[in-house]
Formats: C-alpha cells, structure tokens, sequence
C-alpha cells in the first residue's frame, strides 16, 4: 500500500531585539543564570507587561517576508500551564486573532520550485531553562520573556526532504531580514513537526503525531524519515497510529512516546487583560514593508539580470546574506564585463576556504578590491591560478595583500622561454623514459614533465609556456 | 488636639503653619491604634516602629509631605511585606514600590510600615476571609466593617490612619466605606496604575482612595492618578486638578435614579437614608429623574464569571517556586512530584473563598465551556458599559445607594458566599463599566450603623463626584459623625 506523507512545521524563533517582549531585561545569550531578570520578566506579583515595539516591528517584518497578511486588529491573549520555567504559569502569547495569517514560502528542491502555505504568524514570550542536576532541578530566568514568533505552516509539506528545504529557506529570509540568530544549537530557532500518513488519494488527514526535541535541520530530516517508517509499518500492519507527541532521540536515532492525547493540555486561553488589543495601521504595514531589504529571491533575479549570472552560481552565492552581500560588491567593483571569472572565484575558492573555516564569505575579510586584484595577477599570467589559491589562503590568513604575499615570497610566474628552457633541459635529461613513452603515445607522459618542471621551478613555471617547449622539444628530441 | 482625628488637608495646614509635626501625627496614631486596634483589627502587621522617616528638604515642599498614609496588603512596597492576607504569600517582601506608592513618597507622604487587613486577595466583602481573621466595624465591634479594603475602611472610620488606599474590583473601596462612614473612591480604569497591586482581576481592579472627606479624596487622588509607563492599561489623559473640581453648587446638575436598583433586596431603612439624601441634592438645586440600566441584572453573574476567570490566571503564579510559602519538605525530582508540590502548596496556602473562586474561574475557561460562560460574560458586559452610556447622554451622574444593607454581622453570611456576593450588586456595574464611582456616607439606620450613597459618572469624570459629593458634604453632617470605641 502506498502512503503519502503529510507534514506541518511549526517553528519558534527568538527575535533579537535589544530588550525582552514586555520588560526592559537585556536578550543577550550566555550571561550568568538569572542576571537578566526583573519584577515583570519574574512573573513577580503586581507587576505588568509593556510590549515592546521593537519586536512588533520584528514580527511584521518576518510576517510580511512571508507574504502573510498582516491583521490590523490584534491582541495578546494568556496560554495557561503550570511549569517551573514559567514563572506566571501562563504564557503571554495569541489565539484567536494572531498577528498575521495565510502567508507562503516557496522552496525549491530537484529544480523544481513548491509553494508551501503558512497559517499564521504570531508573536508570544519565551519560557525559562530548566537545568537538571542530579539531586536538583534549577531555573534560569533571562530567556524568560524573550520575544518569540512562531511560524506555522499548514500541513503541505509531504517530504523529509521539503521540510528541510522549508527550513532552509525560512533561516535563509530571516537571516535577511536580520531580526533572528536562527541558531537551532544556540535555541533561538526551534522546530516541531506534525505528520500524518494517509493513503494515496485519500482526502481525509492520517492521524498524526508530533515531534519535539530536535534540534537541527538534519534531526528534523531524520526524525520524520524515521517516523514515517515507523507509521508505514504500522499502518501495513492494519494497526492504527496512536496520537501523541514523540521525542526525538538524536543518539538512538529514534522516537519516543511522551504523552499521549489524553494528556493533552487545555490551555484555556482567554485575551491577556493586561495589554489592550493592538491597531496596527495600513500606514504602519506599508512603512514595514518598505524596510524590508532585498529577499533571496529577488537577490538571485537581480544576479542573473545585472550580472549574467547562471541561476544556480546566483542561487549558491545568494543562500547566505552576507555570502550575498560579498558577492554583490565584488560583482560590482570588477569590471570586466564578463563576470565569469570572479563568480568562479567567489563560488570556487572563497566557498571553500569559507566552508573550511565555517564562515561567511565576509567574515573571510578580503577586501573586494583585494580580491580583484589576486584574480588579475592570475588573468596577467602574473602568477598561476595554482599559485593564486595558496596567495588567496595567505591573504585570509595574514591579512596581507596578493602583491605583498606574491613580492615577498617572489611567486611571479617565470614565463620567460630563455630562463626556462635550461630547467626544462635538466628535466628531459633526467627522464628519459616518459620521453619514450611519449613517444609512444601516452600524452599523460606530457603532464608528468609538465609537473616536474613547476617542482623544479618551486611553482613559478608557467605551466602553459613550459607545456609549450616542452611540446616542441619533444618533437625534437 | 487629638491629630488623628483630622483630615490629611487639615493636617497639611498645620504643618504649613509649623503647628504641628509629622511626628506628633504619627505619635498620634500609634497612640489611638494602641488603644483600639486590639478590638477593630484594622492592620495585619502592627506598626512595630512607626518610626518617623525625615522627609527631602526640598526648597518647595511636597504635596503631602509629613502625612501618613495607611496601605492595603495588596499593595506592593519595596521590603516591607505584602502579603494579600493569605498564607501562601507569607512573608513575601516585593523588590520594588507600585506606581502609586512612587507618587506617594515623591510627594513627601510618610508610608506606613503597616498593612491594613482585607479579605485574601480581595475576595470577599466583609474581611472575614483573611489569614489574619477579620476586621470589626468601628460603629460596632460585632459588625464587618464590609469589604475586601474592610481593614483601610475601619482605620480611617477609627482614626487609626489619616487615610488610606484600597483596592476595588467590585466594590471593595466603595462598600466598606459605606460600612463604616467614610468616603471611599474607585476611580476611572486606566486613571491610576495598577503597576504593584496584585493582581485581582486585571480588567475591573482600581486602586482608590479611603479618606474622612471629599477633599481628602481628591487631594489624594491629584497624587496617585496618571498614565504609567508601567501599566499598558493606564491611559494617557490629562489628570485635571481634583480639589478645583469641590465647588458647592450642584445648581442644575442632571441626576439619573435607575429604577432597577430600588426593587426588593434593597434594605428598607437604607432606602429611605438613600431617598432622602436625593431629596437634600434636589434641595440644593440638582434635578433627578428616574432612569433605566436594562442589563443591571445580569451584572452579579456576568461579574463572577469574568472576575474568577481572569482570578484563576493571575493567582496561578503563587506556585511555591519563586517566592510565597511552600509546603513542607518538598524539593521535587521528578514531575509527578512537582505536580505533587503544586497541589500541597496551594491546597494548603489558599484559603476557602481563593480556593472557591480559582475553581470558579478554571471551569469558566475551561474548554467546552468557555464560549458559554466567559465570552458570553463579555457580550454582556459590553451591554452594561452601553447602558450607562445611553444615560450619560443625558444624565451627569447616577445616584443608588451603595449597598443593599448596612454592615452585617460577622459570621453571618460567611458560609452562604451566594449571599454575601449580592452584598456587591450595586456596586460591580462601575468596574465592568469601567466608569468612576464613589461612596459618600448619607446617614444613619436607627440601629447607628452608616449608609453610604453611591454616585457614579461618566469615564474620566471623577471631577463631576467630587463635586456632588463635595456639594452634598457641605449641606449634610454625616462625614463628621464619629464611632465611640
């Protein structure tokens, strides 16, 4: 029997905002437990909370990224539960007339883009952390009332594969939009997933469980990948699926059963008579979305319009925005017309020292102009394309320049016929026998010698002209 | 001269003409709670220094420097308990000062190290249900001296404070003042922050003055009101000046008597004190007619259901983890055993009415019930505010009496909370309406026990109260009848 995955994602994510949602504490992660606290974020009693405008800005501006409409009458209402990390026992957060609704993401997987549907939007406060010790359980309040958006989509993910695209694309626009750290290690973004199974062709939803404590991309990926063998197993045995929530087990690599439906809570929701309901004007709507920069999708367009990029080299160097921002100045300060070589650049060596060093292309800290200047050393045959990434990796490393590094290492390329020609006499001399198998055909015998000349000549050789003589000794010899 | 016995503005007028000190004030006070608070148990924890704290020398001195003020337990002041009269909030000392007390000790006023007694975490109106046990009624000691700011009430009634500040969530400054022959008021929601009153229920508390006269009341109200920062539901309108607003002349002042408010559960002899006290303000020039609040009968349930909700939410942070007491010998390690010590916790620091009201309150949130109960409560209560609109229209206050009776005994409506819950009917309105109201005291019962006329005006005009009830002051003596004790 054939099933069809059915998945919704449901994504928190701390907005970086100087102070927390409803008091003045400082956001800042990794300061001593407790320090960043105050009456309000304590959940102290008489005090109140302020919303703060700054993470209302945030939460419009990721609404409005995600093509959500932006409700203009809204409110905060309270989710009541009992925790030791909620120090009201009950959550700021909203119910019935969330922030924003009936957004999208498109994502793009096997060439091929799907527009996957966001529900709504809403803003709410994060709890504390609780830290289990052996005899003792501890709360640390300063992630307590933290603002926190929480995303979700409707339930037309159907992949392992499309949900981690989806988050990718998601981390992708809020890094945009600078309002997110997005570190799933850090818990500034968080995912829940939702999935079902249903028979193909079957209208009905599967029952489903949800699944919590992942927490990266790839335990998202692998976790419906392992419950979606999981049900199918079931479901071909006749059996039904039990709706509950599961834990993802990271080292087992599987997932458990944490509380069944009947546990469930009832929140018991009610609108938070502490903060009056919000207007949120067309004005305002309108003025957010004007400061929203430049997305990922239009950065890409705008690669291969400006720049005549191909789509995947303007989709590989607009992924990350500031990969996206190094790339933008160096496309614009080079001026060949033809942008091919310092694209190959940029997607061929940067990334790859960038990912060696699990950086961003601007933290590398070439300057465009630097880089501009080691890619034309190469198109001059000043140095050779080899010699130029182990210039490029100096540059990263000492903060040098390329003329500096290939000056005071004496690198420029020795292109000069005279001064090679006796180098490659010694080699012919001493190797005579790729000379005969040269002879005889194997061309592989050419960059053999090619080879030996550069080591002779410490890499300065241009492999090109020492190609040529050695083409033409060849002949001769 | 026994100091105790004035008003804070006459006070205030000897301490400009250096005739007295705030430290006879306070010597005073300490003087006559000694002598009398045994028997009215107004405060909780006894001024144990009453010590005097110098007030800034300023160059202009402060409103209301030197003259000491009396404080609900439900009020925060920084280090010094608050406690909301109940056990689980025993020995709970907040970190800060509420808005309220700020304004206080800017103006120079000396907060007393005291807290006056209440029923735990408002809930009540006679303040039997309070750990400390019950306040009694200065006109007569076996008497309740109404609620739940009964212990506020009874201290200025017996001169064991120059004023004080209580809460109202439904009536709880207005009723006790009517008990006790005082002027008690609850101004317009969102007038005075609410930033460090624990919370009763968010939408309908008010925090308000208890003084001996009108002009006490506005005085004190020109300190405490204002928009806060601090308080999302505090509004951003100017605060006129109160004491500008007492002119004795209620000439041609349009005056609403709903006709549902003086039907059978109204106290005959109340009726009558009330009915003359509407004849005196037509005497002096005010004209009344009688008007209609549809929806007036719906305010006791509709109150109970939105009052206990948004109650069983604002107490569920007393959880033994933070601060507050905590039941014995429980450090949980797992989460069968957290939950055991929630329930250990607030089974045993609750009293019977928080408990009645948080089961109340869940159940009306509770899903399945919810769209029956609490939003429904809403709706009406949407109605109630439009009500009185219509009559404001028209009308520049609404006179009813404050209570359908006068203080009753202690012990006997405690065990019939269906009972005691009408003692607040004419009363709840103004808090869901979220107009001011006050308590003015207008006579006696043959029985010597006070009666107190209600006045209720339109949002944001206290200063249409403190006039009628500045004007009817001047022309009646019932504010200056004292209790013997």
């Amino acid at each position: 029997m054939d099933y069809q995955t059915v998945i919704g994602l449901e994504v928190h994510l701390q907005l970086k905002t100087q102070t927390k949602a409803f008091c003045g504490c400082s956001t800042e992660f990794g300061q001593e437990p407790n320090s960043q606290v105050c009456p309000v974020c304590l959940g102290f009693p008489g005090s109140l909370p302020v919303l703060n405008k700054a993470a209302l800005d945030y939460a419009i501006k990721v609404a409005l990224a995600l093509n959500c409409q932006v409700q203009e009458y809204t409110k905060f209402d309270r989710k009541n539960y009992f925790y030791p990390d909620l120090p009201k026992n009950y959550q700021i957060s909203q119910y019935d007339l969330p922030l924003s609704k009936n957004g999208f993401l498109d994502i793009d997987l096997n060439s091929q883009t799907k527009r996957i549907a966001i529900r709504r939007v809403h803003l709410e406060e994060d709890a504390g952390k609780l830290i289990h010790r052996e005899d003792v359980s501890l709360v640390d309040f300063n992630r307590t009332g933290i603002p926190l958006l929480e995303i979700v989509s409707e339930p037309e993910i159907n992949s392992p594969q499309e949900a981690y695209a989806y988050l990718t694309t998601l981390k992708s626009i809020i890094e945009y939009l600078e309002v997110s750290d997005c570190d799933m290690e850090k818990g500034s973004l968080r995912c829940d997933a939702n999935i079902s199974l249903r028979k193909k062709a079957a209208q009905e939803l599967g029952i489903k469980t949800e699944l919590k404590n992942m927490n990266s991309f790839k335990a998202v990926k692998d976790a419906l990948g392992f419950e979606i063998e999981r049900q199918t197993g079931l479901l071909s045995k006749g059996k039904t699926i039990a709706q509950e929530t599961r834990l993802w087990d990271v080292r087992a690599e599987e997932t458990i059963s944490m509380r069944s439906k009947e546990e469930a809570q009832d929140y018991r929701y009610f609108p938070e008579p502490d903060l009056p309901p919000f207007i949120i004007t067309k004005d305002k709507i309108e003025e957010t979305r004007k400061a929203i920069p430049e997305l990922p999708r239009e950065k890409i367009l705008r690669f291969i319009k400006d720049y005549g990029l191909l789509e995947n080299d303007a989709k590989i160097l607009s992924f990350i925005k500031k990969d996206a921002d190094y790339a933008q100045e160096c496309l614009e300060a080079y001026s060949n017309k033809d942008k091919k070589t310092i694209v190959n650049w940029l997607i061929g060596p940067l990334l790859f020292e960038a990912n060696n060093r699990n950086c961003n292309l601007l933290d590398l800290k070439i300057s465009p102009l630097g880089l501009i200047e080691l890619v034309n050393f190469v198109a001059k045959d000043t140095i050779s394309n080899l010699t130029a990434k182990s210039v490029l990796k100096e540059m990263i490393d000492t903060g040098k320049s390329a003329a500096q590094i290939i000056q005071d290492k004496n690198l420029i390329q020795i292109s000069d016929t005279d001064s090679l020609n006796s180098t490659v006499s010694a080699i012919l001399k001493g190797n005579t026998k790729s000379i005969e198998d040269y002879k005889q055909g194997k061309t592989n015998a050419l960059m053999f010698l090619v080879g030996e000349v550069m080591k002779k000549s410490k890499g300065k050789a241009n492999p090109k002209v020492v190609g040529e003589i050695l083409k033409r000794r060849l002949l001769d010899a | 001269m026994e100091l105790n016995r004035l008003t804070a503005h006459e006070l205030i007028d000897l301490l400009k003409e250096n005739k007295v000190t705030s430290q006879q004030i306070i010597d005073a006070l300490k003087k006559r709670i000694q002598a009398v608070d045994s028997r009215v148990k107004a405060y909780v924890r006894l001024p144990n220094s009453l010590k005097h704290q110098t007030p800034n020398t300023k160059d202009q001195r402060p409103a209301l420097e030197g003259i000491p003020i009396s404080i609900k337990d439900n009020i925060c002041t920084q280090s010094y308990n608050t406690e909301c009269c109940s056990e689980i909030l025993k020995g709970f000392k907040p970190p800060y000062d509420a808005t309220v007390i700020k304004k206080l000790r800017e103006a120079g006023e000396i907060i007393l190290d005291a807290k006056t007694n209440m029923d735990e975490f408002a809930f009540g109106s006679s303040t039997e249900n309070s750990c400390f046990g019950p306040t009694h009624n200065p006109w007569n000691i076996e008497c309740v001296p109404g609620g739940s700011s009964g212990g506020s009430a009874a201290a200025v009634a017996a001169d064991e404070a120059i004023f004080a500040l209580g809460s109202d969530t439904g009536g709880s400054i207005r009723q006790p003042a009517s008990f006790c022959g005082i002027v008690g008021l609850k101004p317009t929601y969102g007038r005075v922050s609410r930033y460090g009153l624990i919370a009763f229920a968010s939408s309908l508390d008010q925090i308000g003055p208890l003084t001996k006269d009108t002009r006490d009341s506005a005085i004190l109200m020109n300190i405490i009101s204002g928009f806060d920062p601090n308080d999302s539901t505090s509004v951003n309108t100017e605060v006129p000046d109160y004491t500008k607003g007492l002119i004795n002349d209620i000439q041609g002042i349009r005056i609403g008597i709903p006709k549902e408010y003086f039907v059978a559960g109204l106290n005959s002899e109340v009726k009558k004190v009330v009915e003359e006290a509407i004849n005196k303000l037509k005497e002096l020039g005010a004209n009344y007619q009688t008007v209609s609040l549809p929806h007036a009968e719906y305010a006791v349930p509709v109150y109970y259901i939105i009052a206990t909700a948004e109650a069983s939410s604002n107490l569920a942070r007393f959880d033994g983890v933070q601060y507050g007491s905590r039941t014995k010998n429980q450090k949980p390690k797992t989460k069968n055993q957290l939950i055991e010590m929630y329930k250990k916790t607030r089974g045993e620091g609750f009293g019977e009415e928080a408990k009645r009201r948080i089961i109340l309150g869940t159940f009306a949130l509770s899903h399945g019930y919810y769209d029956a109960y609490y939003l429904r409560a809403l709706k009406v209560r949407t109605l109630i505010k439009q009500d009185f609109d219509k009559v404001f229209q028209e009308f520049d206050c609404i006179i009813t009496p404050t209570s359908p009776t006068t203080a009753f005994k202690i012990g006997e409506k405690i065990k019939d909370p269906l009972k005691m819950y009408l003692s607040d009917i004419y009363t709840i309105s103004a808090n869901l309406a979220g107009i001011p109201a006050i308590s003015v005291p207008c006579g006696f019962t043959k029985n010597g026990l006070p009666v107190g006329l209600q006045i209720l005006a339109k949002h944001f005009d206290e200063e249409m109260l403190f006039r009628v009830a500045y004007a009817y002051e001047q022309n009646t003596p019932w504010h200056e009848m004292k209790p013997k004790l």
